[in-house]
């Protein structure tokens, strides 16, 4: 049933452009197996969905009526109906689906499958599996370019940011990073591509034209072993010139100015903070904490995190109503 | 002598890129002797690949990553039967293969090192943790994968005292490794505040580790061997041997928790591991190889991918220039530690944190949590810079 209204989706999109204050807040929970749904005024959780095996992934659909998550270990990404907060559907994914990413018109799915070292390209509305793209070994972080025609595709174990093109479905460029990137985010004017390095402890600043590594922003802080520095998610504002980036382990998000790349704050938040994402008005930022089962809610223009919520067991991925 | 070629592996099937040059072709070694030690426990008696397996799947590894780059990976095993020359097998693998990861004992490795000196040959110790290989017999031409006596027993040490079982009941075997194990103990107690109440050994008198009814004599046994014990917290044993060990827990006389070489046990590796995207590696050995993953097959893996992260930074298949990037301050390894994994300059072992597992489950990981150091946390496991006797020539 999903399907159909998503063929109406272009009429959606246009009618809820006028803001809304308040969104919803879906949230996966890796170990609980669970997704928390949390209300962003009044920063309460309304609801926890029981969904498959090891859900980490999470996405909304572009025009907000389906939330889909990656359950791994159940090998499928589900659909979940955000009116009835039901399972509605399936989606058919490779082998251990992880992180995915859509294009604008929410009509393509890719989904990085961490077992067989491919990203599958899924068309939403059929349900159809388009093709396999092999990539290097663990593929993790999946993101499309701002004009969407370069799909970039992160491997931890081979270290890379694969460049696919999108309409060929061929890997055009490599470009070799610190040790196991996690995540990749382009800034939005389209001149850079960040990658963040789980292990190395770095996040990469990427030439998207040349495929070069041009910069890299490091952390530092006090008191704290380098060690345990080990950046995942990250976010940039609509300007660009702010970037903001958990740190998993070190329980902090690092507030970086995107032009000279320097770390100009670090948040306290919660134990292993892992992924993030803005309200759309990019008032707020909020952040998942693995091992403290919480989610920080970050002020972004006052830099500042405002409020912590309970809930479900290993936080991993986080989603926000268009 | 058996020789076995394993590689080429998925290479021919995807090419992303068409490359007009040849690939740029990196042949590892792997040497060891035939053969495996017999176990008490039958579920942990080693397969016949066991370590060579990691090896394969980090060859497979390095090779999804060296399509994209253009760079081939191969494998060449090497068992050595009783009466082969290590020295002669060594130096023809090092003929084609500018990387040789090692499961031998210690003496073997010194004279294969030794041999090799002059050749450039990188040696990886997959297989022998004895301290004096990173001591006093260093060597600069090898590098060690495998954690060291001293780090597994300090890994332990650290969680018996955090756990406030500082009371040890030291129970050694009679043969020559587990009076090693027995000193590496006794050092981490010392390091750590345990007391070891009491030592006790268990000889080695023979006997067959496979009989019809031997269940009944060992619950006789090993309650009396333990009886009379002063005071204490856990039973910790030294038995690399594979003697008494196993025996011990639930027989002995008080009711207390073992810990060394059963029980408890300290290990670079377990096939329960599943954090920190362990599960994607473990799930990808048995796929290959049809088994779990033991501590040697991780070793062995870690020293191939140590291979190919160098050679894919460096983009090269020169010996020297791999080895100096890896000996590099720009080096690290992810290994599904939860941390980086980097080498100790002075000794060239690899700093690692150490699985302590009960044979079912993981229980904990080390270094435990307040054990600190002004470099890195890791340098709490094993012999740090300032006590090393080792000096790299």
């Amino acid at each position: 049933m999903w399907r159909l209204c998503l063929l109406c989706l272009p009429a959606v999109w246009l009618i809820a452009a006028s803001p809304a204050r308040a969104y919803v807040a879906y949230i996966s929970n890796e170990k609980g197996n669970t997704v928390s749904v949390i209300d962003t005024e009044k920063w309460v959780v309304t609801a926890t969905i029981k969904v498959g095996q090891r859900p980490r992934g999470i996405e909304f659909t572009r025009d907000g009526n389906f939330v889909m998550v990656a359950v791994g270990d159940d090998d499928i990404i589900q659909v979940i109906d955000t009116k009835t907060r039901q399972i509605a559907d399936t989606l058919p994914s490779g082998a251990d689906p992880e992180l995915f990413t859509q294009d604008a018109a929410g009509k393509i799915l890719y989904v990085a499958n961490e077992n067989d070292n491919t990203v599958t390209v899924i068309d939403i509305a059929k349900r159809t599996r388009l093709g396999d793209i092999q990539v290097g070994v663990e593929p993790e972080g999946m993101m499309l370019s701002p004009d969407e025609k370069i799909l970039i595709c992160t491997s931890e174990t081979t270290n890379m940011a694969h460049f696919i093109d999108t309409a060929t479905r061929q890997v055009v460029a490599n470009v070799l990073v610190d040790s196991r990137p996690r995540f990749a985010e382009f800034k939005h004017d389209g001149s850079e591509l960040w990658v963040s390095s789980e292990i190395g402890g770095t996040v990469s600043i990427i030439d998207p034209a040349k495929h070069v590594v041009t910069g890299k922003v490091l952390f530092n802080i006090p008191g704290l072993r380098s060690e345990a520095i080990q950046p995942v998610g990250i976010g940039i504002t609509k300007d660009d010139k702010t970037a903001f980036v958990a740190l998993g382990p070190a329980n902090r998000v690092a507030v970086v100015d995107a032009r000279s790349r320097a770390v100009t704050k670090y948040l306290l938040v919660g134990q292993r903070v892992w992924h993030m994402a803005f309200t759309p008005d990019e008032k707020y930022l909020l952040v998942t904490n693995g091992v403290s089962n919480d989610v920080s809610v970050i002020d972004v223009a006052a830099q500042k995190v405002i409020k912590t919520i309970q809930v479900g067991e290993l936080p991993w991925g986080v989603t926000i109503s268009p | 002598m058996i020789r076995g070629l394993i590689g080429a592996i998925g290479l021919t099937v995807v090419a992303a890129q068409a490359f007009a040059a040849d690939p740029l072709e990196i042949g590892i070694g792997y040497l060891r002797h035939a053969g495996v030690k017999s176990t008490l426990s039958l579920v942990e008696q080693p397969a016949a690949n066991n370590g060579v397996a990691g090896a394969l799947l980090a060859i497979e590894d390095n090779n999804t990553t060296g399509k994209f780059l253009n760079q081939h990976f191969t494998l060449t095993e090497v068992r050595l039967k009783q009466g082969d020359d290590p020295v002669k097998a060594a130096s023809a693998l090092a003929d084609h293969d500018g990387f040789i990861i090692t499961d031998l004992p210690a003496d073997d490795l010194l004279k294969v090192s030794d041999a090799l000196r002059d050749r450039g040959t990188v040696l990886f110790d997959a297989g022998s943790i004895d301290d004096r290989l990173r001591e006093q017999d260093c060597r600069a031409n090898v590098v060690h994968v495998a954690p060291t006596r001293s780090m597994l027993a300090d890994a332990l040490a650290q969680y018996l005292v955090w756990k406030q079982w500082k009371r040890w009941l030291l129970v050694v075997g009679s043969h020559d490794n587990d009076k090693l194990y027995a000193d590496a103990l006794r050092r981490s107690a010392t390091r750590f505040g345990a007391k070891i109440v009491q030592e006790r050994t268990f000889e080695d008198t023979g006997g067959a580790r496979r009989t019809d009814s031997g269940v009944t004599l060992i619950q006789r046994q090993m309650p009396v061997f333990t009886q009379q014990a002063p005071a204490y917290d856990v039973l910790v044993a030294a038995d690399e041997s594979e003697v008494f060990a196993s025996y011990l827990p639930y027989r002995t006389w008080d009711p207390r928790p073992v810990a060394g070489s059963a029980g408890l046990v300290p290990t670079s590796w377990d096939a329960a591991h599943d954090q920190w995207g362990a599960i994607q590696i473990q799930n990808r050995f048995v796929k290959l190889n049809s088994r779990h993953m033991t501590a040697l097959d991780m070793q062995a893996w870690t020293a191939g991918r140590m291979v190919g992260e160098a050679t894919s930074r460096t983009n090269s298949n020169d010996p020297k220039t791999v080895f100096n990037f890896i000996k590099g301050p720009d080096f690290s390894v992810a290994a599904f530690k939860g941390q980086r994994l980097t080498l100790r300059d002075w000794n060239l072992q690899l700093r690692q944190p150490i699985l302590l597992a009960d044979g079912r489950m993981v229980v904990s990981v080390s270094p435990q949590e307040g054990f600190l150091h002004q470099v890195s946390e890791l340098d709490t496991l094993g012999v740090d810079r300032p006590e090393t006797k080792c000096k790299l020539k």
